[in-house]
């Protein structure tokens, strides 16, 4: 086992799936020889040659389309949007396209892309270095969403989103792309897409989270048992879509008392989804209702960014809400 | 085939007269002044992005020639639908240091409040459009800016300026086409600085210039020399001409280079030779300028020392002023989203400032006013 950060994880999992599979391709704007902008594909292109880590112009909706074909042809095409802030360029090829070639073909034209995107706020990256963009797309039937927030998942999901017959949003948490550190097995493993992760147990509330906001919700509950003894149990969903319902209503059913903490908008947002699914199936077990602790309903803001993003003080307030009711 | 590069001063300051603009010596000192402006603005931006004090900078050094004549050769009723590295086009019109700084440290004095990162400027008496960072949306927006000016029968045109990057987003086909369609009083602008990040321009198109591109969509394109001030002025100045004479769209390509990196975050060591770089520094356009002035008599040693000490006491003192000012306050996050506020943001508003004020959430208050 090697320690990697999440950006190095990540690399790790492409250089692996590239040498076991020959049909695997990556493609995006400066991934060849600059190594991506945040390095994610860095010596890719030496290793594997420029046909195989292509460089393309600057338009994303070549780039997923192009991706498309080439998964229709066979290949297994890992296409990277260098900002998911820019995705929306490849919206129409996404939703439209990607999402809904198995189905609108009657199973005939299955179209596996697998899209890297780093997303999220915390960069000082203002407006458009910051979304979250994943409502959007699991909205969209036909494309899995997929966030990892510790570095052995980044490289054992991306393995199974390569490897799966299905398109996927593979979202990287940029924010913690190096800070969070973790052991990683060398070679080739995979972790299942669509099961949630206990990344902290716990029994009086349940925290549920994805990506970096993962890391910010085991803050505080750190912070929740050491301050106030309240115990917190933190839910790393990992595949928004397909969702784990089954792990998500036993921790619910267990706690009682559920924060959601979603640093995309609050309206429309997955925390939304999470909510009614939680309501409509575990509301005989509740004893306080859902609190979401979410961004605010504003375009994402530079200066303010700290006062816009979820942190362990709204989290706390948001676990002090449910456990008073 | 290969593409003419109009050029109206050679590198020693000489001039082919036939396409030199007849400028007056006190236009010519402006464009000079605005270049170096430009360049200071410049060194001040990176110096303070790797102090911390800012928490990103474009440098656009290399191409001062480009803004600043592009946007010389209209006139002030001109729109602009600039990209982030256009600097010298809100200096030319006016901007004050003052007021560019304020935006790099996102104070509250800030003209977009601090929502943006530095260098997505917006200054609306000069019709200098908000900046987007992403690539070559602006360029549609500008064909129905002009498609606009044309109903209303203004006489005024509009300007889009885009990298070599930019033009390979459908966002740029469907803009010219729709420009060539409704013969839309426009110019579209390229700045070809060779690299669209670590991508050079053969990685971006295989077409043999970027100007040939707008015979397809039915209207002129020329190809100028970036870093020569005077062929940019009488180019753009051309194409507006004919815009403004009901004539349509026109392209303009030119040349330059991107002497520094893509942005504070880049570093073009990884994917580019420095002895390009060198190549490039030997065709600095304020040097080129420099030459001409002299040519002209208007250039003296002191006049230089003058214009630089002038320029930097200029932004030294923005800079201060600037430091101390305050960022904007935590409500303002809220405003602008629509033109008022709906309940439910209003909610949510509340919500964090009554936090605020309880001091239940003091690590998001810290320095900043509510
Ligand atoms: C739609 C979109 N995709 C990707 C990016 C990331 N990006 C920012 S600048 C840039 C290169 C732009 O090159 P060019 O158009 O030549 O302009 P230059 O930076 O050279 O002035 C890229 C890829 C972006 N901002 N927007
Ligand atoms: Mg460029």
């Amino acid at each position: 086992m090697a320690t990697l950060t999440l950006l190095q994880a990540v690399n790790d999992g492409l250089r692996t799936e590239m040498r076991r599979d020959d049909r695997v391709v990556c493609l995006g704007e400066d991934i060849g020889i600059n190594g991506g902008v945040f390095r994610a594909t860095e010596g890719l292109q030496k290793e594997f040659g420029a046909e195989r880590v292509i460089d393309t112009p600057l338009a994303e909706s070549g780039i997923i389309g192009t991706a498309i074909g080439m998964a229709l042809y066979g290949l297994k095409p890992v296409p990277e949007i260098q900002f998911m802030d820019f995705i929306y360029p490849a919206f129409d090829q996404i939703v439209s396209e990607l999402a809904k070639f198995r189905y609108r073909s009657g199973g005939q034209f299955p179209s596996p892309v697998v899209i890297r995107t780093p997303y999220g706020g915390g960069i000082k990256g203002g407006h458009y270095h910051s979304q979250s963009a994943e409502a959007y797309f699991c909205h969209t039937p036909g494309i899995q969403v997929v966030i990892p927030s510790t570095p052995h998942d980044a490289k054992g999901l991306l393995a199974s989103a390569i490897r799966g017959e299905d398109p996927v949003l593979f979202m990287e948490p940029k924010r913690i792309y190096r800070s969070i550190k973790g052991e990683v097995p060398e070679g080739e493993y995979t972790v299942p897409i669509g099961k949630a992760a206990i990344a902290r147990p716990g029994t009086q509330v349940t925290i549920v989270a994805w990506g970096s906001m993962t890391h910010i919700a085991l803050e505080a509950a750190e912070k929740a048992q050491e301050e106030k003894g309240v115990s917190c149990e933190v839910l790393d969903l990992r595949s928004l879509v397909p969702l784990d319902k089954a792990a998500l209503l036993e921790s619910v059913k267990k706690t009682g008392r559920v924060v959601i903490v979603c640093e995309a908008p609050r309206t429309g947002g997955y925390a939304g989804e999470l909510s009614a699914i939680i309501a409509e199936e575990a509301i005989d077990s509740m004893e306080a209702p859902i609190v979401r602790v979410t961004g605010f309903d504003t375009p994402f803001p530079y200066t303010l960014e700290h006062a816009y993003m979820p942190n362990t003080g709204r989290i706390l307030k948001a676990i002090d809400t449910v456990v008073n009711f | 085939m290969t593409t003419e590069v109009l050029q109206v001063i050679r590198s020693d300051g000489s001039v082919q007269k036939k396409l030199e603009p007849t400028l007056s010596e006190e236009m010519l000192r402006k464009l000079y002044r605005t270049m170096v402006q430009v360049r200071a603005l410049d060194e001040k931006g990176m110096l303070l992005q790797r102090t911390g004090k800012i928490g990103f900078y474009v440098p656009s050094g290399g191409q001062e020639a480009s803004q600043v004549g592009a946007v010389a050769a209209l006139d002030a009723g001109d729109w602009l639908f600039p990209t982030y590295r256009d600097p010298g086009m809100a200096l030319w019109r006016g901007a004050s240091f003052r007021e560019m700084l304020a935006h790099e440290f996102g104070c509250a004095e800030d003209r977009s409040k601090g929502r943006q990162m530095p260098n997505h400027y917006a200054f609306r008496e000069m019709k200098y459009v908000s900046i987007s960072s992403p690539i070559a949306t602006q360029i549609p927006q500008a064909v129905g800016a002009a498609m606009a000016a044309k109903y209303r029968k203004t006489k005024e045109i509009v300007l889009t300026s885009m990298g070599d990057g930019g033009t390979s987003e459908g966002d740029f086909h469907c803009g010219m086409n729709f420009a060539g369609v409704y013969k839309a009083p426009i110019v579209f602008y390229c700045q070809n600085n060779q690299w669209a990040i670590s991508v050079p321009l053969s990685g971006q198109t295989a077409s043999e210039s970027i100007s040939v591109k707008a015979k397809a969509y039915g209207f002129p394109g020329v190809t100028v020399d970036g870093n020569d001030v005077l062929a940019v002025y009488s180019a753009v100045r051309q194409a507006a001409d004919r815009a403004r004479a009901g004539g349509g769209p026109s392209f303009v390509e030119a040349l330059t280079y991107r002497m520094g990196p893509h942005s504070s975050s880049d570093d073009p060591k990884r994917y580019r030779p420095a002895a390009e770089e060198e190549e490039w520094r030997q065709k600095d356009p304020i040097d080129r300028f420099r030459n001409y002035l002299k040519k002209q008599g208007i250039w003296t040693e002191a006049w230089e020392k003058e214009t630089w000490d002038g320029v930097r006491a200029d932004l030294n003192e923005a800079t201060k002023q600037v430091e101390a000012l305050g960022p904007p306050t935590i409500s303002s996050m809220f405003d602008d989203v629509w033109s008022s506020i709906p309940p439910v943001l209003q909610e949510q508003k509340d919500s964090l400032i009554e936090y605020l004020k309880k001091g239940e959430l003091k690590d998001l208050g810290g320095a900043f006013p509510l």
